[in-house]
Parts: structure tokens; C-alpha cells; sequence
């Protein structure tokens, strides 16, 4: 019999507890359990890994360690194994303001600064008055902008637009395109899903015809096919005409879009509008409208971002954008040295990469927000 | 309704076709009342038109644009350009998109006879050559049987390059790319043997090579591309002045007048001199300008030789020497040659 004043040990607190073997937590069990978990994969990963350290090292070593940052073309040529950025310095006003002319550049300066502004203010939550500034920027900003840049107005004197060109020439085209193809967009897809007859038919029509014909088949029939029908001495601005061109391009995809976003509602919410009692356009604009179009966000920005990428076509109509100007500026053979046309295409990719990926990022930002338990 | 709707178009069409079909007002008195030529151009080819550092368009081309404009306003920056691809350029003319198109076109039977157009005269001579490297040892195009060549896709090029291999019994391997910088790079890269395009795009290239110095252009030229500038033929008056401004420019640098002495020369008593400085005669009527057109043209613009010394010559970096070639003064042995001012 075992004495009665034996102590069996009776734990009182928990046993501190011990980290977990290091090999596998933190970046190195991260890294054991994703990298190098069989052979196979360490293979793998030391083989991948060197390739894009490779690239990425090469890529920077060219674009950057071994670059020309100063100099003329003289020192280009002197080192024709790293990007020629002393090219773009030299053309950067002509990559911007094409060739517009060169004392009134300030329009542009004063139209990008306002649009910036403009963006930024509408965009920022926190703003105030930021649906003034929303009102502003999509209503009457664009035909601001075209006054200060085509002139005319206030006494500035008119600057053609076969003189517009680069970076401006393809803000403004997109813009353009963005602004009138959501509200055309969202009237047609409405348009199409309607029971009357004529206006279906005719929003029927219209998106199937635009989006039935390439892009460059409807710029080349806007610069050089309709003029041909104008009766002689008629005649309207040619950028208008692509300007025209692209919007509806564009309306007729982002059409299709927002009718996906409108088919995604379930019909309770159509009836439960009807039985509030609410007129075909108070429960479009305060029920359907704001969730199928939170629904398609992305496949607006998607649309959009497509519209500012193919601003580039704008070159078969004679019109130099961004890349168009960089084009024609590779050309001149002051500059003929052999890292020049990959400089420039370089900085185009650039330029491109960040204008579209603020969009994307912008569209998160707006998803997230709106996020209201739809997000999958 | 498929069949109403067919018929009002084509009712539609032909309203546009017949109401297009007339032109009232000339070029001329277009060009006048809007104040400046609208002239097609290159969308970027050295030396013929390209955009400078100061965001000026300058070229062969270019100038050749500019003469006609101090022709006709007897100020020569009186041009505003429309830079076309090759797929626009005649579309753009014929629709009156612009009044002139420079833009190296190469003048043949087909464009000149089936698209309502008029070569007005040839501003330079180019025709299709090859570049090779030095140590591929061969001093002939007849010596590249099976040799692949680098080009351009969908351009005269292509087809010269099988007509002229075809012609010879040769067997080739084509690698073409869209543009002009993925050829070269290809080339330059060891992707092909041969480099082949018009003899002023190999001259332009040639720099961005690695190693220019390694490479050299055969002796064969296999096609004739003569460059030209084209109007449309429905304005026999813009034709004759855009014709004769190209003559003046080849005729001043015959008689020796450059921008340089043009002010002594005014007074010259040499009379074809004395025709085309305008101080004799009265043949400017006949193309709607006032009678110092030539001398405008080559007091702004310069003769024909000072443009293409200044665009393409031997100083500039394409290096195209001027003496001997098909580019120099009939007087010289070469084809650059106007009818007289008389």
C-alpha cells in the first residue's frame, strides 16, 4: 500500500511553450516548404530563380548601371550596349506635345495639370465637394479641355489638330473614348435588354455593327472612306472623326459589359422595384444600375484599359501618338545607333505600364470598396 | 427589310460617289484660301522625312514639300505634314485628305495608271540592294545560293527577292519581320546571311550594326524604285506646279544657283537663267505662281543638290555619296536630269 501522503505531481500552469522547430516556421520554413520541399522542386526553383536573376539582373544592367543618362548622341554611340536615355531627354517635349506648337505648350500643361487634379480630387474619398469635382471632371472638363486645346475660345489662338501628337494625343483620345463610352455603354445595354421593338433592334444594330468591325478598319473608313461621301468643301476635323470612331468602338464593348452585369441581378430585384412603384428610370438609377455595375467593374476597367492600349492604331490615320512619335523620331539618322529604337520602345512600354496598372490598382481600390458581400 | 435596307444604301453610296465626283475649286485656290499644302509624308525614313530634335520634320521628302510651299506663298514653312503609313498613303491622297504625297513612293505602271494618280517626276533614285558580312566571303549577289535573307513582310522587297532568285536559279530561305528594327536586329543578331532593302535603308541601318565595319553592300541592285512625288490627276494645274518644282530645284543646281548666290544670280543676264530666277518671261502664270517662285525655292529651300547633301549626302550619317551614282547631274553621268524653263 503506497503512502497516502504521496504527491502525484499535478501540473498547475501550462508548460511554456516552445517555438516551432525552426525549420519550419519564418521565411526559412516558408521557403523549405515552398521552394525546396522534393528535389525536384529545389531543381526547379535554383533553375527558375538563377533565369529571372539573370533577366532581371541583365535588364537593369541595361536599362539602368551601363544607361547613357548625359550627353548627346556622340556619347550614345560611344556606348551602344546600354539604353540611350539622352534620347529621350532630347525628344521628351516632342514625345509629349507631338508637334504642337511650341509657345502655346502651356494649354496642354494647364489641361494635363487640371485633369490630374481633377482625378486625384475626384478619386480621394476624404476630398471635399468631391462630387462637385466628379460632376466637373466628367461634364465639363472634356469640353474644356478641347477649347483650351484646339483654341478658339478666350481668344487663344486655334492650334489644328493635325498638329497634336504624343503623349497628349493619346490622353486625349482615350479620355475621350472612357468619358462618352460608359454613359453611350450603359444607354445602349439598357437599350438592348428594353421590350420596345424599335429601340431594341436599333441597340441591337448598333453594337453588333461596332463590334462586328475591327478597329482599324472603322479609323481607316473615318480618315479616309467618308470624306469621299461629304459633299466637296464639307469637311470635319479628322481627329473628331476617330474620336467618333473609337467612342463608339468602345461603347459597343462596354454595352455588352454592363448587360452582363444587368443579367447577373436576379429578377427579385427588377420586380421588387416594380412593386415600390419606382418609374423604369428611378429603379434603373437607384436599384439595378448600381449593382449590376459593381458587378462588371472589372470588366469596365478591363474595357477601358483595352481603349487606352489601342489609342496606338490611331497611327494608320496619320495621327502620331505616344508610340507613333517615338516611331517617327527613331528615324532621323542623327540618331541611327543601335540602342535607340529599344530606348524608345522601353520608354513607351513604361509610360503604358504605369498609366494602365493605375487603372487596375484604381479598380481594386473601388471593388474593395463597394465590397458589400458579392466579392467571390 | 434586308432588301430595303440594301437598296437605301446603295442609294446612299452612289449620292456620296456622285457628289464627291466633282471637284470645283482647284488644288491651287484650296491651297490658297487655307493658307498652307497639306503634304503626306513618312511616318519616319531617315533622311526622307523624320522629325529633328527640335521637332521639326526634315528630310529629302520634307523639303521637297517646303519648296513647293515657297512656291506658292513664297514662304517655304508654309507645310503642315500628315505622316502616312504605306496602306493609307493613296487612300489619303485620292480623298483629299492632303494636296501632295512625298512619302518615297515608288513610281510604277500600276499606281500611276489604275489609281487616278500622277507621279509628277522622281526625287530619288533608290533600288533594292544586299548587305552581307565580310566574312561570308562573297563579293557578288550571284554567289548566295541558299543563303537565307532578312527583310521586310508585305513590300516590294519580298517579291524583288524571289523574282531575282527565281531569275537566277538560287535557292533562298526568307526571314521576314514586320519592321525595319527587327530586320536589322535579326541580321545584326546572325539570324540570316543577307540583309536586303532599298540601298538608302541599308545605308540608314548599316549604323545600328555592332560592328558596321564588317559589313558591306553588295554590288547588285535588283529592282528600280524611283521615288517620287505623286498629285492626284483630276488637277492637270497642281500637276504642272508640282512638276516644275521639282524641275526648278534640278535646274537651278544645273545653272549653278544655290541659295547661297541666288540674290547675284537674279540679276544674271544669262537667259534661261533669267527664265527661271522669273525676270524674263511670263510662264509662272501658266501654274498660278508669282514670277519669283524659283527663286523662293531656292533661296529658303536650296537646289536639289544642297537638299540632298543636307538629307542623304555623303557628310550626313547615311553617307550616300553622291558622284557616280544614278543621283548625280545627268551633266555628271547620272539620271537627275529636268526639262528645260521655256
Amino acid at each position: 500500500m503506497k503512502n497516502q501522503n504521496t504527491v502525484f505531481f499535478v501540473r498547475k500552469e501550462f508548460a511554456p511553450s516552445r517555438p516551432a522547430p525552426a525549420s519550419t516556421v519564418g521565411v526559412l520554413g516558408w521557403i523549405r516548404n515552398n521552394l525546396f520541399s522534393t528535389p525536384f522542386n529545389s531543381l526547379l526553383t535554383v533553375v527558375v530563380g538563377g533565369l529571372g536573376a539573370w533577366s532581371i539582373w541583365g535588364a537593369l544592367d541595361w536599362l539602368i548601371f551601363n544607361a547613357v543618362w548625359v550627353g548627346g548622341n556622340e556619347a550614345c554611340k560611344a556606348n551602344p550596349n546600354g539604353a540611350c536615355w539622352t534620347f529621350i531627354g532630347t525628344r521628351f517635349d516632342q514625345f509629349v506635345y507631338g508637334f504642337y506648337e511650341k509657345p502655346e505648350r502651356w494649354r496642354v500643361d494647364l489641361v494635363i495639370l487640371v485633369l490630374f487634379v481633377g482625378v486625384f480630387w475626384t478619386g480621394w474619398e476624404k476630398a471635399p465637394a468631391r462630387r462637385w469635382a466628379g460632376g466637373f471632371m466628367l461634364i465639363l472638363f472634356p469640353w474644356i479641355a478641347w477649347g483650351m486645346l484646339y483654341g478658339g475660345i478666350f481668344g487663344l489662338p486655334i492650334v489644328e489638330t493635325s498638329q497634336w501628337g504624343g503623349f497628349i494625343l493619346t490622353l486625349v483620345v482615350s479620355l475621350i473614348g472612357i468619358i462618352v463610352s460608359l454613359p453611350l455603354g450603359i444607354l445602349l445595354a439598357l437599350g438592348r435588354r428594353s421590350n420596345m421593338p424599335i429601340i431594341n433592334s436599333t441597340c441591337v444594330f448598333f453594337i453588333e455593327f461596332w463590334r462586328g468591325v475591327p478597329l482599324i478598319t472603322i479609323l481607316f473608313m473615318a480618315a479616309y472612306v467618308l470624306p469621299l461621301f461629304f459633299p466637296t468643301g464639307m469637311n470635319f476635323d479628322q481627329l473628331l472623326r476617330a474620336l467618333i470612331g473609337f467612342a463608339f468602338f468602345a461603347a459597343a464593348y462596354m454595352a455588352e459589359v454592363v448587360r452582363g452585369g444587368l443579367q447577373s441581378l436576379d429578377k427579385g430585384q427588377y420586380e421588387a422595384a416594380d412593386s415600390l412603384g419606382l418609374s423604369y428610370w428611378k429603379s434603373m438609377r437607384l436599384i439595378i444600375l448600381p449593382q449590376a455595375l459593381k458587378a462588371v467593374i472589372p470588366g469596365i476597367v478591363n474595357t477601358f484599359i483595352g481603349l487606352f492600349k489601342d489609342t496606338t492604331l490611331v497611327l494608320i490615320i496619320g495621327l502620331l501618338d505616344l508610340l507613333g512619335m517615338v516611331h517617327a523620331a527613331i528615324a532621323d539618322p542623327n540618331w541611327s545607333i543601335r540602342s535607340v529604337p529599344t530606348t524608345g520602345y522601353a520608354f513607351v512600354a513604361i509610360t503604358f505600364f504605369t498609366f494602365c496598372y493605375g487603372m487596375s490598382r484604381y479598380s481594386r481600390f473601388i471593388e474593395d470598396k463597394l465590397n458589400t458581400g458579392h466579392q467571390r | 427589310m434586308k432588301k430595303l435596307f440594301l437598296s437605301c444604301l446603295s442609294i446612299a453610296l452612289l449620292g456620296g460617289i456622285a457628289i464627291a465626283g466633282g471637284h470645283e475649286k482647284g488644288t491651287l485656290a484650296a491651297v490658297k484660301s487655307k493658307g498652307h499644302i497639306q503634304c503626306g509624308v513618312s511616318q519616319g525614313l531617315p533622311g526622307f522625312s523624320n522629325p529633328d530634335d527640335q521637332g521639326n520634320w526634315s528630310g529629302l521628302d520634307v523639303d521637297y514639300c517646303r519648296a513647293m510651299s515657297a512656291a506658292v506663298f513664297g514662304d517655304a514653312n508654309k507645310v503642315k505634314y500628315t505622316p502616312l503609313s504605306a496602306r493609307a498613303r493613296f487612300e489619303a491622297l485620292r480623298s483629299g485628305e492632303i494636296d501632295v504625297l512625298a512619302r518615297n513612293t515608288t513610281w510604277t505602271m500600276q499606281r500611276d495608271a489604275t489609281l487616278g494618280l500622277e507621279f509628277v517626276g522622281v526625287n530619288y533614285y533608290d533600288g533594292q540592294g544586299f548587305m552581307v558580312r565580310k566574312t561570308l566571303g562573297v563579293s557578288s549577289a550571284m554567289e548566295l545560293d541558299g543563303a537565307s535573307a532578312c527583310t521586310n513582310t508585305g513590300t516590294t522587297t519580298e517579291l524583288n527577292l524571289t523574282d531575282f532568285f527565281r531569275a537566277n536559279g538560287m535557292q533562298f530561305e526568307l526571314v521576314a519581320f514586320e519592321r525595319a528594327d527587327e530586320v536589322v536586329a535579326a541580321y545584326d543578331a546572325g539570324r540570316c546571311d543577307v540583309y536586303t532593302t532599298d540601298r538608302s535603308g541599308l545605308a540608314a541601318q548599316r549604323t545600328k550594326l555592332s560592328n558596321p565595319d564588317d559589313h558591306k553592300v553588295l554590288p547588285e541592285i535588283i529592282s528600280k524604285e524611283p521615288l517620287g512625288p505623286v498629285v492626284r490627276q483630276d488637277d492637270p494645274q497642281w500637276a504642272d506646279l508640282a512638276r516644275w518644282t521639282l524641275n526648278a530645284m534640278i535646274n537651278a543646281e544645273e545653272m549653278g544657283i544655290n541659295s547661297g548666290n541666288v540674290d547675284s544670280k537674279r540679276s544674271d543676264s544669262n537667259p534661261a537663267v533669267k527664265r527661271l530666277m522669273g525676270t524674263e518671261g511670263d510662264l509662272h502664270e501658266a501654274i498660278g505662281v508669282n514670277n519669283d517662285w524659283a527663286y523662293n525655292i531656292v533661296k529658303q529651300v536650296g537646289n536639289y543638290g544642297e537638299v540632298y547633301e543636307r538629307h542623304v549626302g555623303a557628310n550626313t550619317p547615311l553617307q550616300l555619296g553622291r558622284g557616280g551614282t544614278v543621283n548625280d547631274l545627268w551633266t555628271n553621268g547620272g539620271l537627275i536630269y529636268a526639262p528645260p524653263v521655256r
